[in-house]
This record gives C-alpha cells, structure tokens and sequence, in this order.
C-alpha cells in the first residue's frame, strides 16, 4: 500500500467536489454513513486557485463541457467563462435531460440491501447525495479543469485522520495485497473438480478444492432444485444450495427479497427471476450492479433456451419441475458466460458490443452486399469476426438488444459447441431481448481467415479463436435453413466479388492496434471507450502489458472499480483519478461516452489526462470506423 | 477401386442422424467428414449440416449430412431433418442400456413418419471404451486365443467382441459394455436394419457404415443417375452386399476394417 506521502501527494479519488473548507466536515459525514468497503472516498480538500489560476493545469485537464448536461447543474452552469474553450457543448445537451439519477442503476452501495433483506435502497443515498451535491452547484467549476495541479497540496488533518479509511477504499489497492493469491487461484479457476468418488473418501478434499474457487454461480428453481452450478456435481454442492435455498425462501416469505450479503471477502448475491433464483458469488471484488448483470445475463442464456411461456408452463404445471432435463446440453452456454465473467469481459462490464475496426466505405459496401442479397425470409444478418461485429443487418423496426447479442456471441465463440463441428449450424433459439415468447432460427456458417481458403470449404476444427469470421443469419421460420443458405453463399460470392471478404480477413488478422498506435507517445497502456449512443465500445489490444489471464483479471478489477464508481448512484462522478503503485488510472463519463483509462504507475496525472483527451479526439475521427453506426438497415 | 477413367454418375443422398444426446453422433460424423475426433466434444446445439462423398464402385454418392442435437427439447424438430432424408443413422452407446431404448424409440418413428424407402442403420458407437473388457473376458475365456496378444488390433477387438459377448452377457457389470453386441443384432435383423459397432474415437468401422448406407440406397430413389442395371436387383444385391459387409467386418480375424475402406474420401 502506499505511504500517506504518496497518497497526498496525489489524492486516490476526485470527484467533482468543491475544495472549500466545509468540504472536510462533510467528509466527516459521509464516512461516518458509508461505513463500508467501497465507497468511494472522501474528497481532499484543495486550495482554489489551482483550479482557477494555475496555468499548468489546464494543458492536461479534462474539458468537460459535456458536464452542463448534467440536470442539477444545467440551469447554473452557464455562466462558467470557461465553456468558451472547452469543446463544443451542443452534442451533449440534447441528451441532458434523460440522464437523471434515476435512470441510472440501482445504488449498490451503503444502502440497506447491503445488509440482508431491503427492498428500498434509496433513502440513505438520497440524504447522502443531496449533501454532495449542494456545493458542486458553484458555477466555477463547470467546465474547467477537473483534474488541476495538486502539487502544491498539502493534506489537512482531516485528510490524514481519514486516510485508514480510504486506504481501504482505493481501488487500486485491491488488487494488491491479496493478489499473490488470486494470480494463483484464478490459474485453476477453471480446472474442473472431479467427482466424488463411490466411497465418498475425497469429498472433504474436493469441499476445499471447491472453496477455492474465487467465483461461483448457482441456479435453482423456487422450490430449491438445483439446475446450474458452475462448479461442482450436485452431490458436493446440495448442502449449499439447500442453505441458499432455506436463506432466499426465508426472506421471500417476509415478503422482502434477500438481495445480498456479505461474508469476509466473498460478497453473495441474489437474483429472484419468476420461478428460479439465481446466486452470484464473487471474491473478485465486483459489486452487487455487475454481479445481478451477470446474473441477469444467465437467466438470459435460459429464456433463451426454452422461452419464457414455456418455463413458466412447466413450472406451473408442477412447480417441482426439474429445469435440468429441459436444460440439457446448454450447461456449456452457461458455463461460457460464467468463466467470461470471471475473466472479466468488457463486453459485459459495459453492456455493449465491440465493432471490428473498417474503413467506413469498406464497411458501406459489406452493408450494401447484405442489403442487395437479403432474402425476404432474413430477420437478422451478422457477421462476426473473432467475437467483434463487422455489420448488420435488420429491419427498421427492429434493432437488436446487446444482451441478445452476447449471447449469440458466447455461443458461437466461447462454447466451442457450434464452431467444433465444422459444416452449416440450425439453430432453434429465443432472444429473450427481441422477444422471449417465441424461438427464431439462426443459421451459422464459420470460416477460417488463416488461409485464404475456398468459401465455403470445410474449416479446421483447431482453428483458433481469433481468427474466426462467422455468418449469422436469423429467422422466423424453422424452414428456413436452405434459404438462409443461398443467402450465405451469394453474400460471400458477393464479398469476394468486391473484395469485401478481403478487407474483412486483413482486418481480423491485424486485431487489435496496440494503445501507442491509437496515440502515439502516450503513457496509457490501455483504455476502454464506450459510446452511450451506440451501445458499442472500443478498445486497444491487452498486449503488450496485460498479458495472460492473471494481468487480464487485474486490469479488469480495476475497470469494474473505476465503473462501479462512476455508476455509483451516492457519489455521481464523473471523473475519478486513482493512483497506486502499480497504475494509475482515470475514469471519465459524460453523456456521449464513458472513457476508462489506465497508465503505468509513473505517469502523471498531466500525462494520462492527455492521453484521455487524445483517446476522445481519435474517437471522434475514426468514430465510423470503429462503430456501427445505423447499419444496413431495411 | 476408383475408376479414374470415367466421371461417376454422381447423386445426392440426404441422411439424418439420430440418437439419445451423448452417445457420439457428432463424433462419427467429424470422423466421417474429417477423419478427425475430439475428446469431449460440446453438445450439438440444434443441428449441423456437412457433407461428404463416399466413392462407390459405380458412382459417387454425395451425403448431405443432418447431425442432429439428441436433447429431447429438439426432439419436436426431428421430423424437419428426416422428412425426405433416404438414409438414416440410429446411434447408441454400447456403454449405456438407455440409449438403446432411445434409439429403438427413434427406429420406430422413422419406419412409421419417414418416407417409405429410407435405409435405417443401427450404431453402437464408443466400441473402443470396451477395449479392457474384452481383453479381460478373453484372458479368462480361453487359453486357445492365447496367440493374440493385445498389441494386435482393430480386427482383433471386433472379433473379441463377438466372440465375448456371450460371456458378458451375463450380468458383468464391471465391464463397460452395457449393451451386448447379440442383442442389438437381433434387433436390427428383426427390424431389417444395417447394423454396425463403431469407434468414432478409433475410426473403427465409421467408413463402413457409410459405404453400406451408400450400398443400400436403392438406385431408383437417387437421382441424376444413369439408367442402370434392373434396379430391384442392384437394390437386393447392395443390401446383401452391406449386410455381409457388415458381418465381415464384425468376425474378420484381420485387421483389414480400416476407417476409410470402401470409401475413397
């Protein structure tokens, strides 16, 4: 952990807070209410002219004009001088207006669904949030420089006296001292546990090698039947989801849903969705938001299976059903999502879909091919490279639910399931986005971008994951198939005709540019940008300096950190800086985007706001290259 | 066997596979298709379409190839894959008894929904996890085999297998053969079904199976074919032809069975 020195001397969190004198009592009241791990600490107080005056600051800053969207801050903000040489502010303010605190995701901070068994998370946050909102009214603030020049700061006692606290507040720090551990633990997180033997002998040693795991997932039915655990047989973990069970029952007749606890380092969270309970339970350290995604995603991944009326009849019909016989065969589907999750997928973190970077003619004309070789029958077409999307196309009237996408994507490229087979796929599936009542079909056809190989030929089975091209195309009717495949194959004629599939394949095969290439000279190692607008992100390679799972997860930590707080309903950021040993590391959201970046531990704070700002300005020019926008659309 | 000389007449055959989840369908078809085999291999999720040639001595016959996913929520979409199909694959496990109650529950299905014509093979596949049981019941059975030692092959188990099935038959449950090799024959000759034993992880008798379905397909059903010999005839002939196929590769003391013979593919 760092020193006192070293925090000071660059404070763990800024949000936007008013560095007045008053500021240190307030502190004083919001720990004492937010007693507990994450939240997001108390602000330093700082002398004023740093914002204002000193020049130096403002080459490095972050120019938020964007920030006047903000509702509490809108009808004030406009006198700050400083919105002339921010950027311009017509983009942001149209989208104002909906962002209201309470369109964002339930707290799930210090609220009572913290402690077992709120149904009503907002009182507390709300007292809280009104306090720090008040002082952040001051016009001055708006649009200038968020992130000045804290050199010169020089900690008060209250900041010393508080700083235990935020020490264990600070995001980065959890990566830290427990990570001797986890980078061994996660090494075997996704080693199987083998069966109890016949005598029963090993059970105790594989109970242990069970609780090992840092992640688990468990699936029931309303009457306590196992349908789903990521690890472990049924026989191993029946006391546990007995006790799950006794626990989720026990509340729900109360009348007041147990959403989670907590339990030493292991945080547990529930899920009741109709007639299944589903359990997260996470010592990665992610909160209760992106835990219940997760979760939500795997009920998902069952409507999507079965359809809701179809669940809901079985389980009406004899509520003892057991959903693992209908369920049959997708534990692999499930079993994607959960190890997808505890890897840490931006994906999820962010609920948005990664687009493969093309030249927007080049991808006009992929869009023009798919438009001119649709077949009435076509709902959705896809085609998807190695997990990130080339283009679509849809009908007006209907877009397609990121969620829904996931899905299909951890199907065609986590469960190796479809690809190992080789050959055209027919798929039944419901998108419980689209529509969870019904099923569509979903033909599937891969290729493999290594060699430049015949269209259509049979792939290798070894192929590997990155180097994937896949053709998805979706419809109503289960008659479909030789239909949809007339359509592949005049589609990729067609690709191939215009060299398209070409410029597709170079794609895939470069991947991902590194960060230095996206902006040269920079101190950032890695960023994450998702368009708001889009529901798309994008991101530079992991290489050269996340590599392997272990640094993977830890980058990932501290992605979901950095999101957890921005999306915290009590604080309302919209910048946080964290600083560590190890990184440092900038979060940054505005109505348009939401930016995550991550330097090496000797950058500076100058250093990495100018890379955010530079990140934000490639966006904006190569905004139509790495995003969708509109696709091909009918 | 090829003849290079003169392009084959050449047609399509649609086939479906069918059978409880888990007992290899895949897996015979990744053998078929690509001679290749996977190790815990995912669940087939819907269907998966592949196709394949098979060179016959007087034509090529074209598998268009419907591996079906064996999950009973699929079950609804059967009649889509072998309505119409001319060949159909009916796969157990000879390690486990239910799938061949599954798979004798698919053969009647088919004989009463499917089109009147289609050639229906029956296939016990996993044959190679019941290497260990027939060497163990041919070590104890008899000394007079006491020549083949374990390092001879593919042959060598076939014929163990017939020979030791009556040894197992009776409630040997150590073994991991559930299914004996004499009761699903019986079964298939009852029901006039091809019948095989395969290893899609060995390639054991796949090609074979294929081959015979090729053989028994009745040149009336194929089309785009020459006017041939008097059909009824070649018909009779291919059958008789895959059954002593199939009986010769079951007893044949040689190891001449491999995968791909009788199908230059």
């Amino acid at each position: 952990m760092p020193s006192d020195e070293e925090r000071g001397a660059a404070p763990a969190r800024e949000a936007k807070t008013p560095p007045q004198n008053e500021a240190s009592t307030r502190e004083g009241n919001t720990a004492m209410e937010q007693s507990r791990e994450l939240t997001p600490p108390p602000l330093p107080p700082r002398p004023l002219h740093n914002l204002m005056n000193d020049p130096s600051a403002s080459p490095a800053s972050l120019r938020l004009s964007t920030r006047s969207s903000r509702p509490r801050l809108l009808s004030q903000a406009t006198t700050a001088l400083s919105l002339a040489d921010a950027h311009p502010p017509s983009r942001s303010e149209s989208i104002g207006a909906s962002d209201t605190p309470s369109s964002r995701p339930v707290s799930r901070k210090q609220s009572p669904s913290r402690t077992v068994g709120s149904n009503d998370p907002g009182d507390q946050d709300d007292s809280a949030s009104l306090k720090s909102y008040a002082p952040t009214r001051d016009p001055r603030f708006d649009g200038e420089s968020i992130i000045g020049d804290i050199s010169k700061y020089v900690p008060s006692p209250a900041w010393k006296a508080l700083s235990s606290q935020v020490e264990r507040d600070d995001p980065l720090e959890q990566l830290d001292p427990k990570t001797d551990y986890y980078s061994l633990q996660i090494e075997h997180e996704f080693d199987e546990i083998p069966p109890i033997d016949a005598d029963g002998s090993n059970e105790e040693a594989l109970l242990e090698l069970w609780k090992t795991k840092l992640k688990h997932f468990f699936i029931l039915s309303a009457s306590g039947k196992p349908i789903y655990s990521r690890h472990g047989d049924d026989q191993l973990i029946s006391n546990y989801i007995g006790i799950a069970q006794t626990l989720i029952s026990f509340y729900q007749g109360a009348g007041d849903q147990l959403k989670g606890f907590t339990a030493g380092d292991t945080r547990f969270v529930m899920l009741s969705k109709g007639p299944l309970n589903l359990v997260a339970v996470s010592r990665l350290g992610e909160s209760d938001v992106q835990l219940r995604t997760q979760l939500e995603s795997l009920y998902m991944q069952i409507l999507s299976t079965l359809t809701l009326p179809s669940m809901e009849k079985m389980f009406s019909n004899r509520p003892s059903t057991d959903l693992r016989r209908p369920l049959a065969g997708t534990d692999v589907l499930l079993d994607g999502l959960a190890d997808g999750f505890t890897r840490g997928s931006p994906s999820t973190l962010l609920s948005a879909l990664e687009c493969l970077r093309l030249r927007k003619t080049h991808r006009q004309a992929i869009n023009d091919t798919l438009l001119k070789v649709r077949l009435p029958g076509l709902l959705y077409g896809l085609i998807v490279a190695a997990g990130r999307l080339v283009s679509v196309v849809r009908p007006k009237k209907h877009s397609l639910h990121p969620g829904d996408l996931h899905l299909i994507f951890n199907m065609l490229f986590e469960a190796g399931s479809v690809k190992a087979g080789g050959g055209e796929n027919w798929i039944p599936l419901c998108l419980p986005g689209f529509n969870n009542t019904g099923y569509l079909y979903m033909y599937v056809s891969f290729f493999s971008t290594l060699e430049n190989s015949v269209p259509g030929s049979e792939r290798p089975s070894s192929s590997g994951k990155d180097d994937e091209l896949a053709i998805v195309l979706i419809s109503a009717n289960r008659e479909g198939f030789f239909e949809l495949q007339k359509m592949r194959n005049d589609l990729v004629a067609q690709l191939e005709k215009n060299g398209s599939m070409a410029v597709i394949k170079a794609a895939i095969r470069k991947g991902h540019a590194s960060c230095s290439d996206i902006v040269p000279n920079t101190a950032l190692r890695h960023f994450l940008y998702k368009s708001r607008g889009n529901v798309q992100f994008t991101m530079p390679s992991f290489e050269p300096y996340y590599h392997g799972l272990v640094a993977r997860r830890r980058l990932m930590t501290l992605y979901a950190t950095l999101h957890d707080s921005i999306h915290s309903r009590t604080a309302h950021l919209k910048v946080q800086h964290c600083v560590a040993h190890d990184a440092v590391a900038l979060a940054w959201e505005t109505p348009l985007f939401e930016l995550y970046c991550v330097a090496g531990p000797q950058a500076s704070r100058e250093a990495l706001t100018e890379g955010a700002n530079r990140v934000v300005r490639w966006i904006r020019r190569e905004e139509e290259r790495v995003f969708i926008i509109g696709g091909a659309v009918f | 066997m090829a003849d290079s000389s003169a392009p084959k007449p050449s047609s399509s055959v649609k086939l479906v596979l069918l059978g409880e989840a888990a007992v290899g369908k895949s897996s015979l078809v990744l053998r078929f298709v690509n001679d290749d085999f996977q190790p815990n291999k995912e669940p087939t999720i819907g269907a998966a379409f592949l196709t394949q040639k098979c060179q016959l001595p007087t034509r090529t016959i074209k598998f268009e190839i419907w591996d079906t996913a064996g999950q009973e929520r699929f079950a609804s979409l059967a009649p889509m894959y072998y309505r119409n199909a001319q060949a159909a694959l009916v796969v157990y496990d000879i390690t486990k008894e239910s799938s061949l109650v599954k798979a004798k529950h698919w053969v009647a299905e088919l004989q009463r929904q499917a089109s009147p014509g289609i050639v229906i093979a029956l296939v016990g596949n996993k044959l190679d996890l019941c290497e260990d049981d027939e060497e163990a019941a041919e070590e104890e059975s008899s000394g007079a085999s006491a020549t083949a030692a374990a390092d001879d092959e593919e042959g060598e188990e076939s014929e163990a297998a017939a020979e030791s099935t009556e040894n197992n038959d009776e409630g040997n449950n150590s073994t991991a053969r559930k299914v004996s090799l004499k009761e699903a024959k019986s079964y298939a000759d009852e029901e006039n079904l091809l019948f095989f034993e395969t290893s899609a992880k060995s390639g054991h008798n796949v090609g074979e199976v294929f081959t015979a379905i090729a053989n028994a397909i009745p040149e009336t059903s194929l089309k785009g074919r020459n006017a041939g010999a008097a059909a009824g005839a070649g018909t009779q002939a291919a059958l008789t032809g895959a059954n002593e196929n199939s009986r010769v590769n079951l007893n044949a003391a040689s190891g001449d069975g491999g995968p791909k013979e009788g199908c230059a593919c």
